[in-house]
Formats: C-alpha cells, sequence, structure tokens
C-alpha cells in the first residue's frame, strides 16, 4: 500500500480536537459504516467566528488525521471563510493523501459543511 | 523496539536451511535444467529431487503429477483455466466457493466473459461451504468443482473429503486451493479425494515466486502458456531451479514439522485470542471456532475500523493485516466476511493474526499488553462508541 506522509502519521498518532462539544453551534455527520468512514464534526461559533471544532471519527488512518487537519483549519476562521475550504486544501495541508484515500478528505470538507449548515439553519440565518 | 511478525497467512520468511539449500543453484550450479552437460545435469537433478519430496508428501508416488508454477496464483489460473478450457465440449460449468482466494474467484470470472457458468456456493456464518448447495448446483454441464482447502482470511477449514465425495460420484474433476492448508494441517491427495491442488512456497518458509499444482493422472489439462517442452508442456518456461529447489526443501522442513509444529502455533493463537478476550470487550471472532487453521485469528473489534488499529499495532513494532475496506485497495469489505454475512461495521473492524513458527509465548504476551491501550483510545474517538464509555 502505498505510505501515509509523515504529516498524516503526526495526525493520526497524536490527534488534535477529539472529542464533541455539548453545546454546538452546529453539528456535521456524515459517512456510513458500509463505506468505512463516519465522521461528528462539531463547531462552536461566536460573532461568525468558529472559536473551536472538535471531531469523532470511525475511520481508517487518513479519516482520522483529516479530521484532526480540518479541525485545525476552521478555528479562528470566520464562518464566511471556513465554507471556502476545500478537501484539497484539507489534503494538501497534510502534504498529500494517498490517490485511494482522497475521499477521507472530500469526507471532511463534507462535514464541514454541514456542521455549517446546521450552524446557519439553527441560527435562523438560513432556512 | 522489538518487532513481532503476525502476518504469515500473507507471506513468511525464508527459513534459512531453504535459503542454504538454494544459494548453490544460484551460484556454481546454475545451468539450465534442459542442458545435456554437467552444469545442466546438477540443475535437473535440483528439481527432480524437489518434485520427489512434493509428490510423496503429497502422498502420491507419480512424479508426472506435480508441475511448478510461478506459485499460487499461477497454480489455481492452471488448475481452473487449464480445465475449463481441456473439457469445454463436454459442458460450461463451473462451481466454486463465495470465499474462495482472488486467484480462483477471478479466473472463474474471466472464464464467465467466454460463455462459462460459475455458480458461487454459499456458506455459513463460519465460512463451511454449503453441502447441500454443491449437491443442488451439480448439473450434466459441471465440468469442474474449485473449492479452497482452508481460507486465508479466517483460517476456516472445508470440508474437503465430504465435497470430494459428491463431486467424485458424478465423476466431476475437482480442485483444491491448498496454499494455506499446507504445512498447517494434512495434505494428502488420495485421503483428500482431490485431482487438483495448488500450493505455494513462500507461505511455508519458502521463497517467493514458486509453486506447484498436483494433477492427478489422467486429468486433462489445456496449459496457458505456449512455449517450450519443460513440465510435459503443462508449464514452458525455464524451471526456476533455485526456486524449485527451495520449494522442495520447505516442503520437507513443513513435513517433518507437521506433528509438532501446528500444536504449539495453536497453543500460542488461544493464547492470544483468551488474552484479548480477556481485555478487551466488544470483540467477535470471525471463523469456525474449532475447524481452523491452527495459526490464524481473525477477531473484529466493535466500532472501529481495521486501518486505524493496525497503523497503531504497526507503531508498536506488531504487523498483522485487517479485512477492512480502507486497506483492500479497492476500497471493497473482505469479500469473505460478507459472504459469511459479518455486518458490515463489524467487519472494518477486523483484524487477522496469523502466527508462525518463529513467533514466542513473549511476543502474545507483548501483544496482549499493548492492544487493549490502542483500542480504549480508538475507541474514545468513534463516534459508534458514543454512549458505551465506562463499560469496557
Amino acid at each position: 500500500m502505498e505510505s501515509y506522509s509523515d504529516k498524516v502519521m503526526e495526525h493520526f498518532r497524536d490527534p488534535h480536537n477529539v472529542g464533541e462539544i455539548p453545546d454546538a453551534s452546529g453539528i456535521g455527520k456524515v459517512g456510513n459504516p458500509v463505506c468505512g468512514d463516519i465522521m461528528n464534526l462539531y463547531i462552536k461559533v461566536e460573532n461568525e467566528v468558529i472559536i473551536d471544532a472538535k471531531f469523532k471519527t470511525f475511520g481508517c488512518g487518513a479519516a482520522i488525521a483529516t479530521s484532526s487537519m480540518v479541525t485545525d483549519l476552521v478555528k479562528g476562521k470566520s464562518v464566511a471563510e471556513a465554507l471556502k475550504i476545500s478537501n484539497r486544501a484539507v489534503a494538501e495541508a497534510l502534504g498529500g493523501l494517498p490517490p485511494i484515500k482522497m475521499h477521507c478528505s472530500m469526507l471532511a470538507e463534507e462535514a464541514l459543511k454541514s456542521a455549517i449548515e446546521d450552524y446557519l439553519k439553527k441560527s435562523g440565518k438560513k432556512s | 523496539m522489538k518487532r513481532i511478525y503476525l502476518d504469515h497467512n500473507a507471506t513468511t520468511p525464508v527459513d534459512p536451511e531453504v535459503l542454504e539449500a538454494m544459494l548453490p543453484f544460484y551460484k556454481e550450479s546454475f545451468g539450465n535444467a534442459s542442458s545435456v552437460h554437467e552444469f545442466g545435469r546438477t540443475a535437473r537433478m535440483g528439481v527432480e529431487d524437489a518434485r520427489e519430496i512434493v509428490y510423496k508428501f503429497l502422498g502420491t508416488h507419480d512424479s508426472q503429477e506435480i508441475v511448478f508454477t510461478s506459485g499460487g496464483t499461477e497454480s489455481d489460473n492452471l488448475a481452473v483455466k487449464g480445465v475449463a478450457h481441456a473439457l469445454k465440449s463436454k459442458g460450461n460449468h463451473i462451481i466454486t466457493s463465495s470465499i474462495e482466494h482472488h486467484a480462483v474467484f477471478n479466473p472463474c470470472k474471466f472464464l464467465e466473459g467466454e460463455g462459462f457458468k460459475v455458480t458461487y456456493l454459499p456458506v455459513d456464518e463460519f465460512g463451511v461451504v454449503d453441502l447441500n448447495a454443491l449437491k443442488d448446483a451439480v448439473t450434466d454441464k459441471t465440468i469442474l468443482v474449485s473449492i479452497m482447502m482452508a481460507n486465508n482470511e479466517v483460517g476456516t477449514i472445508e470440508p474437503i473429503e465430504e465435497i470430494s465425495k459428491i463431486v467424485k460420484s458424478k465423476g466431476i474433476v475437482f480442485h483444491t486451493d491448498a496454499v494455506q492448508g499446507v504445512g498447517k494441517i494434512p495434505v494428502n491427495v488420495d485421503k483428500l479425494g482431490v485431482d487438483l491442488l495448488s500450493l505455494s512456497g513462500h507461505k511455508i518458509y519458502g521463497p517467493k515466486g514458486i509453486g506447484a499444482l498436483y494433477i492427478r493422472r489422467g486429468v486433462k489439462l489445456t496449459p496457458i502458456l505456449q512455449g517450450g517442452h519443460h513440465e510435459r508442456k503443462r508449464r514452458p518456461g525455464t524451471e526456476n531451479v533455485p526456486g524449485i529447489v527451495g520449494l522442495g526443501k520447505a516442503v520437507e522442513l513443513v513435513g517433518k514439522n507437521l506433528k509438532k509444529e501446528p500444536e504449539k502455533l495453536k497453543r500460542l493463537r488461544d493464547r492470544l485470542h483468551y488474552g484479548i478476550e480477556k481485555t478487551i470487550k466488544f470483540t467477535k471472532l470471525n471463523g469456525h471456532p474449532t475447524k481452523r487453521l491452527p495459526n490464524t485469528l481473525n477477531i473484529s473489534f466493535e466500532y472501529l475500523e481495521g486501518e486505524s488499529i493496525l497503523l497503531n499495532l504497526d507503531m508498536e513494532g506488531v504487523a498483522a493485516s485487517t479485512g477492512s475496506a480502507c486497506t483492500s485497495g479497492s476500497l471493497e469489505t473482505s469479500h469473505v466476511l460478507i459472504s459469511m454475512h459479518v455486518d458490515t461495521a463489524i467487519a472494518q473492524g477486523s483484524i487477522r493474526f496469523s502466527l508462525g513458527k518463529e513467533n514466542t509465548e513473549e511476543e502474545i504476551d507483548y501483544v496482549i499488553k499493548v492492544l487493549p491501550p490502542i483500542i480504549e483510545r480508538l475507541r474514545k474517538m468513534s463516534p459508534l462508541y458514543h454512549g458505551k464509555q465506562g463499560v469496557n
């Protein structure tokens, strides 16, 4: 199998932001166990800025590393900025992913988008 | 860091005695076994001595029944496609199981493309082939049945003798892929009642790139390759003499150790199993509880995905493998576990430990020590484990 970058292994070995946010502003739940990955992403928003993000993930090394990276990337960003974070940006920040694992970065992007959607709905900014 | 290898169903280290036996055939005895001169005759002797070891090990007395190949995959291809092509005027139906290795499964798929009909027999929850389904599947067009002797992923041993009785009573050719069986359980072609049997070198402490196919005298087979007269034209190509000699030595050694070694492996394997069950909750054994290869333990850790467990074990120096989709290279969950109706989420968390002769009790105890914290840490990260905290 193609091996992971050092950065992926670093995040896999010691993932950042593991857990849940009990009073989250938005929650994104994507994936299913059949395809092999499930990602739950929690964000806390104050004044349109994401001040905290946490995750819980069922998945392979790449899924855990991308969860860790995407939560790192969004913290401190405005909601509008966070919406622009693409799966490619997550993969690049990790020093690349093996081609067969790129779908894991897709999952991270989807989880983030879905958490932001949830926030926008809950805060009445979008119906 | 100490490194512990528990992936012997994938491949095994070459036994030093095997390597020792091979080396002269790379050096001074490098001849082409087809040559008339002294160099050639020495190489030929190496090949034929190995052939004698293999056929005696398999319980036959006919040197012409052994063909050397490049490994298990070629042996399986030669058996399945060779018989199908040779007997296509008699019929176009093949029966195999739904848990075969890809080396049998994909040649069957290939033959379907050529117009053959293939039945993939179901298995029970333990991975044992359904004999009633086999009886029902046989038609007068059936020309070949291919069922593995033991499964590589879960270790379940198939009832080859019973299958043979059903198949041979109808006069159908019967092949078994015994790549995982050889060296771990007794293999005797007459007792098993098989017409063809595949074996591989690198699963039994021999070199990679060498295997053999047993072909019972009288069984017709169309070769895959066309070329010279080697192996009675059934497998043309200059013989891989060092590989063949290595395979011979490897077979000799596993044959010699067949009384004691599997017992030792089973004891260590069960020690690992009990150690895991005692310290980790929510696990499930995959494969038959008793009719199973003595070295194989396939166990699912619920709420987790296999690759993340493997990577963590690797960081602790422990090598194993998984049936998880994420590691398959095709993003498909193990077809073996799916055929056994193992829940997909549980199949994702399957880890296969396959032991070998160099493993020790200390190594097993080390694994039992490092595994629980890995599982606990990953479960804390798993969204599926929600609400289960505190029970582990």
